[in-house]
């Protein structure tokens, strides 16, 4: 017998099923939730990338003069600007080409010009699309206006806008821009190999030795994960920068530039790489290694033939995930990348400094492209990783060798230094009244609001925006994941919101923050209220952040007995009562891991918000950035060691509330 | 007055007849793969029926189609006169019962049994008094305190079909439901299920693959094979009279031999004809013989010579064969037969350790082996068997 296909079923009509209420419930679900990634990513990021290949000129043809005598009487021929400009040569085509907020002069096309004169001018546009501007006055359309000597000098014209690459072609055509995508990729592939080697050998001694404290090595390891990525920049600054206490060890290079940057991203992804490369190196067969033994294979033949290819995707994707983190990392390059230009800094750069919106779209997109790739790649080979992780294995147990035991100590010690080192000279510096000339301890550091950077009461709108992105991200991302993993039909919408789902780990932060300037800054768009609130803070860190906790969830969820939900629908229960009453409560602990997660990252992030604080929500993150700018170091210093012991202290609460409710939910996971 | 209660049990038996659950032309696609052809059949009123087929037959398919998981792509059901073709299961009339018991593992045993008798308007104390009524029932008093991962598998799923059960479906369920369990847990519960089936008279359907729980529970069978009913039938109809090749192998086992049709009533093996099962296979056919390796009666070495205890039925159906291998299973033996006869034919025969004692059967001994006619059965050429 042949297998049937659809073609062999008789014609006629196919049943539609009837939806029940709860189809519907979730169905509003599920469009509120998509509604809610389109309009806080995938719109901002249409925006984005419709700035970027905006284009302005000066559109001559569109302006008409006409000049009185000197009585006044209006004569002479009308003419349009475009004649004028050909017949004086008063602009080039340079010239007319222009950013959104360029203007041009018209006095330039009347060579005879004086504004004490007491001709009178006319002027008006051809079509609605022309605009001048007399003074602040917006004139636009085919009505004429007339203006005397000294008025007509305050006159301006507007650029229109078309669509087109010139912005490209402008961007790579200068080359202190495009420099800047050579060291973006030199720097992050370099960074990525030393991390991932380190990352890998701490993984490694963890994993396959008998050494002593593991649990502390772990624990310190993690640490960088709570601090902005761009604090180990200051510390760097202190130990290795002009004044530095080990100046010396430079040898004459300086800090400032691509040393600094590598140093300083080592630092900061190092705990991303280690905890991928653990979990490959976790689901190691133990049997092969008994089976290389047994076959008398050498130790190292072993480590080659064993371990180097069960961990591949491990460290493959270890790599990918450093390289993205430092390609789109703007903090630290900002802090101690000197006269070296990075892509992430350029943007920040191009709108902050040069206010060039449109430059700033078309660094961003530049940058979006290797961010995309890595990401491409990443999950690709995490789709594998699950694959193997499936798999029936014997868990490794490692046995007692002093030798190499003691090597894994002294190797991790050495990492560990590397990393509290890092920490305990940033409290140091902030603890020390004037560095290097008065070392007596103070507190004057802490009176941040004597300081640029917003003060304390940045440092109080960073806790609220962290409890305000933990408390409601985990609820729609919960929701979200609930309502993609357990719901059934309305593929075609599960679909659209899996991808958009995925989407912000793809999109760098600073990619994000210019996006939502496009997007909510549009006097047209009815969103605009939110533009430099808090609200707009939170809709950006629950965004950016996304992916990782959606995976947690749907993680979790996946474990969940697909059944559940037939079983309540056949015992006529709405769904609800099934999600608050089981799918909630056992999810509980995953629950809290996405809240302390979102929570971490919203006290630390720096790249996303930098362009959506106001004076009223400055950040403790930004106020770092800002400090250090404004060369207020120990400051800096002090306000990011903050941030470290807020993340501690949240984590201990977290770690605590999460014994108290998985002892007083869970009761049933013991037997 | 004779005449009404003539009317009334006329009456009676016909809307006895009236079928509980009828399907009718269902087919079932996902994307371009079609699960289920044009399958129709009609269930009683509290009838135990299996749907029974190899993995993928389709069987599970009908099931979440009859429950409105998946909702079928053609066809129509009916449910106790009320067209339910196109209605969300939360709007059907069932309990179900899946393998992997799908327990709320947060809950309590007593919770979870109670999970769908809250919000109906039950009082609380009539929900705790229909709980531990179901726990008397199922056999696990007391333990409703207790969360299911604190209880075997076996009382697991006993705690899930009284959850199943708990407000009184018309209709139950069962998905595979004794596969998770090891092989003797699944034999009594085999026996629990079916006694309190009987006891509470729910219609009920089981999907299985196991051919020995389909045979042990249902009442009736439903044989799947490729999305398709090969066969509807009682248990012994199934066994006894299979209707397609794939029946007859899939439900116990069976010796196929590469046969020649000759009358309706006789076949051709080797070189010797055989009376066999009535037949519809055209003389000089190719057909595919069929005998169950228990209907092979064994006969001690002179049992044809005249006053010999042995009673041969048919002795035209009797050859004399070589044991060419024995393999003890526990309470029968199982034999590798060989004879001049049947050309280069091997057949399997399971004797009775009881026969093979008395007759003192080994390796490399002659035996005379009946094949009764009426389990002889005939089925058109090898190419028509279907492979799963």
């Amino acid at each position: 017998m042949t297998d049937l296909t659809y073609s062999d079923i008789p014609a006629g009509k196919n049943i539609k099923p009837k939806l029940a209420f709860d189809d519907w419930i979730m169905r509003a679900f599920i469009a509120m939730i998509s509604l809610y990634l389109i309009i806080a990513l995938a719109l901002p990021l249409y925006s984005m990338l419709s700035k970027s290949v905006a284009t302005y000129h000066f559109d001559l043809t569109q302006f008409e003069f006409q000049v009185s005598d000197e009585e006044g009487n209006f004569s002479g021929d009308i003419t349009t600007a475009a004649a004028l400009n050909e017949s004086v040569d008063a602009y080039g085509p340079e010239d007319l080409a222009a950013g959104s907020n360029d203007r041009l002069k018209v006095t330039a096309f009347f060579p005879d010009f004086s504004f004490r004169s007491p001709v009178l001018y006319k002027i008006r546009g051809v079509t609605s699309d022309a605009v001048y501007i007399y003074g602040s006055e917006r004139h636009t359309g085919p009505e004429w206006n007339e203006y005397d000597s000294n008025q007509f000098r305050k006159i301006v014209l507007r650029p229109v806008a078309s669509f087109g690459l010139s912005n490209f072609s402008r961007y790579f055509s200068t080359p202190s821009l495009v420099r800047s995508i050579t060291n973006s990729l030199v720097i992050s592939a370099i960074s990525t190999i030393i991390t991932v080697s380190l990352a890998f050998w701490f993984a490694y001694s963890l994993a396959r030795s008998c050494m002593r404290f593991k649990g502390f090595f772990r624990l310190i390891a993690m640490a960088p994960i709570l601090v902005p990525s761009l604090l180990p920049g200051i510390a760097l600054v202190y130990l290795f920068g002009n004044q530095g206490m080990l100046k010396s060890f430079m040898m004459g290079e300086s800090i400032y530039g691509p040393i600094g940057i590598i140093i300083g991203s080592v630092f900061f992804t190092f705990p991303h790489a280690m905890l991928i490369i653990t979990t490959a190196l976790a689901i190691s067969d133990a049997r092969l290694y008994e089976a290389a033994v047994t076959l008398r294979s050498s130790p190292w033949r072993t480590f080659w033939t064993v371990t180097i290819p069960g961990a591949r995707y491990g460290l493959i994707s270890a790599a990918f995930v450093v390289f993205n983190l430092v390609i789109t990392d703007f903090g630290l390059p900002k802090v101690i990348g000197g006269q070296f230009n990075m892509l992430a800094v350029d943007i920040y750069k191009q709108v902050i400094g040069q206010q060039n919106f449109e430059m700033g779209a078309v660094v961003s997109v530049v940058l979006l492209i290797p961010a995309l790739i890595a990401f491409t790649i990443d999950r690709l080979i995490q789709r594998k990783q699950v694959a193997l992780l499936s798999a029936r294995s014997v868990v490794f147990v490692p046995k007692e060798n002093p030798k190499f035991d003691w090597a894994c100590f002294a190797y991790c010690s050495l990492i560990t230094i590397f990393i509290a080192g890092i920490l305990g000279v940033c409290q140091y510096a902030a603890l020390i009244k004037f560095w290097p000339y008065d070392l007596s301890l103070s507190l004057k550091n802490y009176a941040f609001d004597l300081m640029d950077g917003g003060g304390w009461a940045a440092y109080r709108n960073s806790i609220k925006l962290a409890l305000l992105t933990a408390f409601f991200g985990t609820i729609v991302v919960f929701i979200g994941a609930y309502m993609v993993e357990k719901t059934h039909g309305f593929r075609t919408g599960r679909n659209l919101f899996q991808f958009l789902a995925m989407l912000p780990m793809a999109i760098p932060g600073m990619v994000l923050g210019l996006a939502y300037i496009f997007f909510f800054n549009n006097p047209s768009n009815p969103l605009h209220i939110i533009y430099a609130t808090m609200a707009i803070l939170v809709l950006s860190t629950v965004t950016h952040f996304y992916t990782v906790s959606h995976l947690t969830a749907v993680t979790a969820l996946k474990q969940m007995d697909n059944e559940f939900e037939s079983v309540s629908s056949s015992l006529k229960q709405p769904f609800y009562k099934l999600f608050a009453r089981v799918t909630v409560p056992v999810c509980l602990p995953a629950i809290l891991d996405i809240s302390i997660y979102l929570f971490v990252n919203a006290m630390t992030t720096v790249s996303a918000v930098v362009f959506l604080y106001s004076t009223g929500t400055a950040l403790a993150s930004i106020a770092v950035l800002n400090m250090d700018d404004a060369g207020d170091i120990a400051p800096a210093a002090a306000m990011g060691m903050m941030i470290f012991y807020t993340n501690v202290a949240a984590r201990t609460v977290h770690a605590a509330l999460s014994r108290m409710l998985v002892k007083r939910t869970q009761a049933w996971r013991s037997r | 007055m004779a005449l009404k209660e003539a009317e009334l049990a006329v009456s009676e038996s016909s809307a006895e007849r009236q079928a509980f659950l009828k399907i009718d032309g269902l087919w079932k696609a996902f994307g371009n793969f079609v699960a289920l052809k044009d399958i129709s059949l009609e269930i009683e009123k509290g009838e135990f029926v299996c749907f029974l087929g190899p993995s993928g037959c389709g069987k599970t398919t009908l099931l979440r189609a009859i429950a409105g998981l998946d909702i079928q792509t053609r066809g129509s059901i009916e449910q106790d006169g009320k067209d339910i073709s196109d209605l969300p299961p939360s709007q059907r009339d069932f309990g179900i019962v899946f393998q992997s018991y799908a327990l709320f593992p947060n809950l309590t045993i007593e919770k979870n049994i109670a999970f769908g008798l809250e919000n109906t308007g039950v009082s609380k104390q009539k929900i705790t008094e229909r709980v531990n009524e179901l726990l008397d029932l199922v056999g696990l008093p007391d333990q409703g305190k207790k969360y299911p991962a604190q209880l075997s598998g076996g009382q697991q799923q006993r705690i899930a079909l009284a959850r199943a059960i708990a407000f009184e479906p018309g209709l139950l369920l069962l998905d595979e439901p004794l596969s998770a369990l090891d092989a003797k847990v699944r034999v009594s519960l085999r026996h629990e299920i079916k006694e309190l089936q009987r006891k509470l008279g729910v219609t009920t359907i089981m999907v299985t693959h196991d051919q020995e729980e389909g045979l042990s529970m249902g009442d009736r069978i439903v044989v799947m094979n490729h999305g398709v009913v090969e066969q509807i039938g009682t248990p012994t109809e199934i066994y006894r009279h299979p209707e397609s090749l794939f029946v007859a192998d899939f439900i116990g086992e069976m010796n196929q031999i590469d046969a020649k049709a000759n009358s309706p009533e006789s076949v051709v093996i080797g070189k010797t004809t055989f009376k066999c099962a009535k037949h519809d296979q055209p003389s000089g056919q190719a057909v595919v013989a069929a005998i169950r390796p228990e209907d092979i009666i064994p006969h001690g070495e002179g049992a044809r010579s005249p006053g010999a205890k042995d009673n041969i039925k048919s002795p035209e159906n009797t050859v004399s064969t070589e044991i060419l291998d024995m393999e003890f299973l526990g309470s029968f033996w199982r034999a590798g037969l060989n004879g001049k006869k049947l050309g280069d034919l091997r057949l399997i025969a399971n004797f009775s350790i009881n026969a093979v004692r008395r007759m003192d059967l080994s390796v490399g001994k002659s035996i005379e082996i009946e094949i009764p006619p009426e389990r002889l059965r005939v089925f058109g050429g090898s190419g028509q068997v279907v492979q799963e």
